[in-house]
């Protein structure tokens, strides 16, 4: 008897882990302000870990905000935010950033590699110069998002395609945990966005956390397993398939309609 | 007039001073904050006010402290009250530095009657007069200037060593720097500090006006030449060079040919500087009109072929 149930125990817990994980976001009443008047409201978030999560919503509903005040780039006005439980002045290391692409200047006269290699710089840390075995890795970076005969090139000579996969590579290389990353499929070409696509899930068979503001609600439910509805506030987030629906949409976009014709052709098609 | 030893000096400080202004210029020109560096060489005008009251005398080194103080004052200034002012960046400039400015000269034309200081000098510079002003060191003997420029030099070269890749990360990509942990709002403050004391140890040989000259026209000129940082920062620094020398001939040679006696050396090396950056211009490699005018006429030479097929045809 006492054989069976020492056996049962772990059997039974196997559902429910003893030491539940920290998720690698939790955002708790967040409200951020420009000049007193809000941007953001009152978000509350947990993301599961090895999703890859969308932002969906309205020009100046909040998107990018949302991104820059959970890695610090714009104070907050209030709220909390954890990264894997913990604040993300000490979860750092574990967070990567990938910036709007025309957040930087692509005549700025850098080669692609160099930019690649700037995901090495943490490491580095202050003082320490880029050496043989960063470049490597920048180079393999570069290989794996199929940019690797770009290297040489200066960022302005690239395809805005290639400009993208730069600044994926880049966050590849950084070897974080969870990735923010704002519009990456913003204007780019049908292969860049089938070698994004291959990479979230690649990151995601990895463990690894993708939030990722997007613009296309007929790609939504065939890129993403989580989602958030964003219009100042959170309308709804959850998995893509409960929350995706022409209602909360509605409750997202307002009277838009043509959005929400586009969005209603994916519902169909999903 | 003939080109003698006193002459040899003036373009040595001439060099020395636009090499170092080349370095902390070429990151300002590609921060797209080349009027910062107007607005901090103007605006050190009060620190240094400041330290001649303090010490009484044309010291370097209070000099140097009391330019890096409001040099960083402007920069911090100028954040303030385009954020809380909620106007924009260039005007918020415009406010910072023409008031910090106007009190620099009102102090230092209160400052000419005690001490030996003469408003049209921090204007113009004077660098015809740096080789009666020499210093030794052991066995050599080199103008003051030349000294003050070629240690700012030192230090502004060391810093580009140390921190290149700081430097350069967060003036591509702030935001990212930040995320990273190089605090890039360390690394603008650093920038607007090198300026600073880059402006005032150039200001004595070649005034607070044409110093911009020497922080933007070199830096701007060598980025129509390249397209890579360091042979960017090397080419500045040999534009700037040149500008001197060139500057200083012109000076001395140009007016005789008219009949008039020599002129303000500082003034034909900002003048040669814009003259580089015109050759630049028209003769750049890829950038140039001339090899975008051949670029277009290769274009055209191939729309025949092209046409042929376009469907509007």
């Amino acid at each position: 008897m006492p054989l069976i149930s020492a056996h049962a125990k772990p059997v039974a817990s196997a559902h429910l882990p003893e030491h539940p994980k920290d998720s690698p976001l939790s955002i708790h009443d967040l409200t951020v302000a420009y000049h007193r008047k809000p941007v953001i409201w009152d978000i509350d978030l947990n993301i599961p870990e090895g999703s890859l999560v969308g932002i969906v919503g309205p020009n100046g509903a909040g998107k990018s905000t949302l991104l820059k005040a959970c890695l610090e780039l714009i104070p907050k006005t209030s709220g909390l935010i954890n990264v894997y439980g913990q604040p993300y002045q000490k979860q750092r290391h574990l967070v990567g950033y990938v910036p709007q692409r025309e957040s930087v200047d692509w005549d700025f006269p850098i080669s692609a590699l160099d930019v690649v290699a700037m995901g090495t710089y943490r490491r580095l840390g202050w003082f320490k110069k880029v050496g043989k075995k960063e470049r490597a890795k920048a180079r393999k970076a570069m290989e794996q998002v199929g940019i690797g005969e770009y290297a040489d090139r200066q960022i302005s000579q690239l395809s805005g395609g290639q400009q993208q996969r730069v600044f994926l590579a880049r966050a590849l290389v950084q070897d974080a945990q969870l990735y923010f990353m704002d519009e990456p499929f913003a204007a780019v070409d049908a292969a860049t966005e089938q070698a994004i696509v291959e990479l979230l899930k690649d990151l995601r068979s990895q463990g690894k956390t993708c939030i990722v503001v997007h613009h296309d609600l007929a790609t939504v439910s065939k890129y993403f397993d989580w989602l958030i509805l964003l219009n100042m506030r959170v309308v709804a987030a959850g998995p893509t398939k409960e929350v995706f629906t022409r209602e909360n949409l509605h409750k997202t976009y307002g009277g838009k309609l043509d959005l929400l014709d586009s969005a209603s052709l994916a519902l169909a098609q999903s | 007039m003939s080109w003698t030893i006193f002459d040899t000096w003036i373009a040595v400080t001439g060099m020395l001073c636009a090499i170092s202004c080349a370095i902390p210029g070429s990151f300002l020109v590609l921060r797209k904050m080349s009027m910062m560096g107007d607005a901090i060489s103007h605006a050190v005008l009060p620190g240094l006010a400041i330290a001649f009251f303090a010490t009484g005398a044309r010291d370097s080194f209070p000099m140097f402290i009391g330019a890096a103080v409001v040099g960083i004052l402007t920069a911090l200034f100028t954040q303030w009250i385009s954020r809380f002012g909620q106007v924009d960046r260039g005007a918020a400039m415009g406010i910072v530095f023409t008031t910090l400015f106007a009190i620099g000269l009102i102090l230092i034309v209160r400052a000419a009657d005690h001490v030996d200081l003469d408003p049209g000098c921090v204007l113009y510079g004077a660098i015809e007069l740096t080789p009666l002003d020499m210093v030794s060191f052991g066995p050599f003997e080199l103008p003051r200037a030349a000294a003050v420029n070629g240690a700012t030099l030192l230090v502004n070269l060391a810093i580009v060593i140390l921190l290149f890749k700081e430097l350069r990360l967060s003036s591509f990509d702030p935001a990212l720097a930040d995320t990273l942990g190089f605090s890039s709002g360390f690394i603008h403050y650093l920038l607007m500090t090198m300026v600073a004391v880059t402006t005032v140890a150039a200001f004595e040989s070649v005034g607070s006006i044409i110093v911009i000259a020497m922080l933007i026209v070199p830096a701007a000129t060598a980025l129509l030449i390249t397209r890579r940082l360091i042979p960017m920062l090397f080419i500045a620094a040999a534009v700037g060079a040149a500008s001197s020398w060139i500057g200083h001939f012109m000076a001395i040679r140009i007016p005789p040919l008219f009949g008039v006696s020599d002129t303000t050396s500082s003034g034909m090396m900002a003048f040669a500087a814009g003259l580089l950056f015109t050759l630049a211009w028209i003769f750049a490699p890829h950038e140039g009109l001339v090899a975008q005018f051949l670029r277009a006429r290769g274009k055209e030479n191939r729309i025949p072929e092209s046409t042929t097929q376009s469907p509007l045809r």
